[in-house]
């Protein structure tokens, strides 16, 4: 038996003798639901990058999307992603905690908070904006209908949850409780809570359902450029709002295991290059080079944005505060 | 004399034993798994998971629209199972096939394809909305996707027992003076009943369970139209592992008992 298997290792040695440098690397980036078309994009994009430097190997990354949350579930049990980029840093949090497959301070590891492009939560009215809605104290008028998705099962839902929060104590100078009550109302508005983002867009724009819809940033500019898109609703983008910062991480035991360390972190490590920056704003996500961002300032306007970390905590904070089990969102609905 | 007839299938020992490792692998062990798992909690945490607001208004809406859906099931499937067997018309064929479709089509790509149908806004649903009521994020929804996925479950139970009672049955019931509905109700529906109660429960108990199709249309706001298996995929989001089991095990337990009583139900029906 064992004189079998080093003959098998004999031969897989003499194998890769031959071609001591060239190898076969197929990585798998598991990501969020609305990545899908910055990531086919940005592949091809890494693969060319990766071949000019390695002549000799062959570059095939597979995507993964689905809802955050399950994602990341999915990786703790067992699904062998090289790399995650999700929606909030707290699923990659718990593929630490729970999955113990990479360290705890991985947002250490690359600049930004390993986050290396960011992007916020818009409003997508219909054409003409008939209900005139500008700013989150318009989502709560009379007649108005608000699509989100469910903060419980998409993680796009939790920035649009905590964006209305924000906003409700800044226009109450901080009252807790009167922030509470405006996200309730808020929540009284919206007639439908699909599971993940793509879903609420479907509602909105394919079912034609609600006046407003709560979007990712890139989500809303999708909708506008898918065709007659741009002739049948409008941006509104809020006094204020939430950074939204989609984190990425190497998976190391996942890596280590296929001996995909040294790539997959360039994989990572690209995504901050002149080349990656441009791929991320052109599929409407906001890059943080400045110099790329300046070229693309139309696309994103400023405005005043509040982040997880200073002014919630990061998420290991507000995660069991808002959405768990009895958290603020579901003391929305209990009380009926 | 006493000469045991060989059966078809040779080896009762092997049989048996390759029924029991099967049914283990892929039956047993995950839904024991699922009790270990559960069984991490205190009975307390679990009757408190399992008695909380959210999780009884799903149960009460899973289990209710997975009935109405049976129960229509029951009555339009033993209508075409009917059609189909009775009558000989062009294109039956064709419209037999197409009764299996449910199953072979993606449950999501029905939820998704009913929900742009029966929105407010869609082909169907501006008629309902005109009318002052809505069809799509509405129970009745969830009812309308659970009866087209479980559509042909009564169909293909009732039919071939449909087929087989020779018509000059009920020939002669009605020579013998029987009204229509005295033949149904005497001749036809004691054949028919033992199988059609098999497609109910078999449609019943698939509607419980249903997720993917329901999900667009069900519109899951807390309380009203939330489905008991989105609160486990909920609990899951949250890596909840230990609360999303202990509604599988509510689940499983309510699903086993209404088995059972319908099991119980045929087998009265069966042996008079």
């Amino acid at each position: 038996m064992s004189t079998r298997r080093y003959a098998l290792a004999a031969i897989a040695a003499a194998l890769f003798a031959g071609s001591a440098v060239a190898k076969d690397y197929e990585l798998l980036n598991v990501s969020y639901d609305p990545t899908r078309e910055l990531y086919q994009e940005y592949n091809a994009e890494f693969a060319s990058y990766w071949k000019q430097q390695h002549p000799d190997d062959s570059v095939k990354v597979q995507q993964s999307h689905g809802g955050s949350g399950k994602q990341g579930r999915s990786v703790i049990d067992g699904l062998r992603a090289d790399v995650v980029t999700l929606a909030l840093a707290g699923d990659i949090d718990e593929i630490a905690n729970l999955g113990k497959l990479l360290p705890t301070d991985w947002q250490k590891r690359l600049p930004d908070a390993s986050t290396p492009y960011t992007s916020t939560i818009v409003f997508l009215v219909r054409k003409g904006n008939p209900k005139g809605i500008k700013d989150w104290g318009d989502l709560v008028k009379e007649g108005v209908s608000v699509i989100t998705p469910n903060p419980k099962t998409s993680g796009g839902a939790r920035w649009n949850f905590l964006a209305a929060y924000a906003y409700g104590l800044k226009a109450n100078n901080g009252d807790e409780a009167k922030a509470k009550a405006y996200v309730k109302d808020l929540f009284q508005h919206v007639p439908v809570l699909d599971t993940g983002a793509r879903g609420s867009t479907i509602t909105f724009v394919n079912n034609g359902q609600g006046d407003v819809l709560l979007a990712w940033e890139n989500e809303a500019h999708l909708a506008l450029k898918e065709d007659g898109g741009a002739d049948k609703f409008d941006i509104v983008v809020p006094s204020l709002s939430i950074l939204a910062e989609p984190p990425v991480a190497v998976v190391d035991k996942n890596a280590e295991k296929k001996g995909t360390t040294a790539i997959a972190t360039a994989y990572l490590e690209h995504l901050y290059s002149p080349a990656g920056q441009e791929i991320a704003a052109k599929n409407f996500y906001r890059p943080r080079n400045a110099d790329i961002a300046k070229k693309y300032e139309a696309t994103f306007p400023k405005l005043n944005l509040v982040t997880i970390d200073k002014d919630f905590g990061g998420w290991k904070t507000a995660q069991p505060k808002f959405f768990n089990d009895g958290g603020v969102f579901d003391q929305i609905y209990q009380a009926q | 004399m006493s000469r045991r007839i060989s059966p078809v299938i040779p080896g009762f020992g092997l049989t048996l034993g390759y029924t029991l490792v099967y049914l283990s692998l892929i039956v047993l062990i995950p839904l024991a798994a699922m009790f270990v798992n559960a069984a991490q909690l205190s009975l307390e945490q679990l009757w408190a998971i399992v008695t909380a607001p959210r999780v009884l208004a799903a149960l009460k809406l899973s289990f209710g629209t997975a009935l109405y859906a049976a129960v229509l099931n029951g009555v339009i499937g033993t209508l075409l199972a009917w059609v189909l067997v009775r009558y000989s018309f062009p294109g039956r064929r064709i419209i037999d096939a197409m009764i299996d479709l449910p199953f072979a089509l993606p449950t999501a790509v029905a939820g998704i394809a009913l929900t742009a149908l029966y929105a407010p806004a869609g082909l169907v649903g501006q008629f309902a909305t005109d009318l002052g009521f809505k069809i799509a994020y509405t129970p009745l929804g969830i009812t309308l996707a659970l009866t087209f996925v479980t559509l042909p479950f009564v169909v293909r139970t009732v039919q071939p027992v449909l087929a087989d009672i020779p018509r000059e049955v009920e020939e002669a019931a009605a020579c013998l003076g029987a009204r229509p509905w005295q033949v149904f109700r005497h001749i036809l529906a004691p054949a028919l009943l033992p199988a059609w109660l098999t497609g109910f429960a078999l449609a019943f108990a698939r509607g419980v369970g249903e997720y993917g199709s329901v999900i667009f249309i069900a519109g899951n706001m807390p309380m009203k139209t939330e489905i008991l298996p989105l609160l486990i995929m909920v609990k899951l989001d949250q890596y909840d592992y230990t609360g999303a089991t202990a509604i599988g095990v509510l689940m499983l337990v309510v699903s086993f008992i209404l088995l059972l009583l319908i099991n119980l139900l045929q087998r009265r029906i069966e042996t008079p």
